[in-house]
């Protein structure tokens, strides 16, 4: 079973690109879709997480535009105070830049995969999961400080008290997804060295754990700009 | 471009985009910093986020080069989320002025 990436069964060749190529991968009695069932079976659970952070994102709206209480200023809510000086979101600043950081050392590692250069990736991969650490652990910062002034999920001391249950759900259930993505690549990046991978013919298991730790960073994007900056 | 499973790019794409969205991050945090308001405010946001969202789906996560069907079976589900966003703004709106009404 060595066949080539898109050919037929029977050998026919496929359009390979544009409109044609869909036409030919949907309209056949074939495979769909033309890579390994584990890519695509992780970009449909990708589906079908944004539309569970869509969700959460699209109810958060919803309470914010509903309440006729005074949204808190994120801004202020969210600033650090460093030697007298008070710095506006610096705390979830340095969350983005690490968060960020981690999916630029995950593309590097899915590229040294690529190329099956074991020690590189799994080092990368390892890079990328301390990064997601250090941010989940800002996170719990974060989540300290504002328990201690007194945010709850159906109160706080700032203004509608619908701020709590949104912020907590929302950064929550993406910190559970943060810490779940660090124990994967791990896993993974472990195997990889122990040459768990070595009987296939690639490391493939790595860009399919790059792409759920890549869609980690992309929700914190939209959480970034629509809970923290609006 | 090859559309192969084994795709291969020089390790400097990905530190440019990596640089790019630093910067566009940069950018946001800077839109709250100097507190720009309103429309231009809320432009800005948006948009910096969309970048960022397609530099991240298409080069990290390698959407360019998949195969279109891969591509609209994953990119075009999601747009049904802005009917139901606008569907809840619309009750949003309403719900605020029956609070406001009864309420104060």
């Amino acid at each position: 079973m060595n066949a080539p990436d898109y050919a037929s069964p029977d050998n026919v060749p496929i359009p390979a690109i544009g409109w044609r190529g869909l036409l030919a991968d949907w309209g056949s009695d074939g495979q769909a879709f033309r890579v390994s069932w584990g890519k695509a079976m992780m970009w449909i659970f990708l589906l079908s997480d944004t539309f569970v952070f869509s969700c959460f994102l699209i109810g958060y709206m919803t309470v914010r535009m509903t309440t006729t209480m005074a949204w808190p200023e994120p801004s202020e809510v969210f600033s650090l105070t460093i030697g007298g000086v008070q710095l506006p979101l610096l705390l979830i600043a340095i969350m983005t830049f690490a968060l960020i950081s981690s999916s630029g050392t995950m593309a590097m590692a899915v590229n040294f995969a690529y190329r099956r250069a074991r020690i590189p990736a799994a080092a990368l991969m390892f890079t990328t999961a301390a990064l997601g650490t250090a941010f989940v652990g800002m996170q719990a910062f974060e989540w300290s400080k504002l328990i201690a002034e007194g945010v709850r999920p159906w109160t706080n001391p700032m203004g509608a008290p619908q701020f709590g249950s949104a912020f907590f759900m929302i950064t929550g259930f993406h910190g559970l997804h943060v810490s779940a993505g660090v124990v994967y690549l791990l896993t993974v990046a472990v195997r990889l060295l122990r040459g768990h991978y070595e009987s296939r013919s690639n490391y493939q298991i790595v860009e399919i754990a790059g792409l759920y730790w890549h869609f980690v960073d992309l929700v914190w994007v939209f959480i970034f700009a629509l809970f923290y900056l609006w | 471009m090859t559309t192969g499973s084994a795709q291969q790019h020089d390790i400097g794409l990905y530190l440019r985009v990596w640089a790019l969205l630093f910067i566009l991050s940069t950018l946001s945090y800077l839109v709250d910093y100097f507190h720009l308001q309103s429309y231009l405010r809320w432009a800005l946001i948006i948009g910096l986020m969309l970048i960022k969202a397609t530099l991240i789906v298409a080069v990290f996560m390698h959407m360019a080069w998949e195969r279109l069907a891969l591509i609209c079976a994953i990119l075009i589900p999601p747009l049904s989320l802005a009917v139901l966003m606008a569907l809840m703004a619309i009750e949003a709106h309403y719900t605020f002025q029956a609070r406001t009404f009864f309420f104060n």
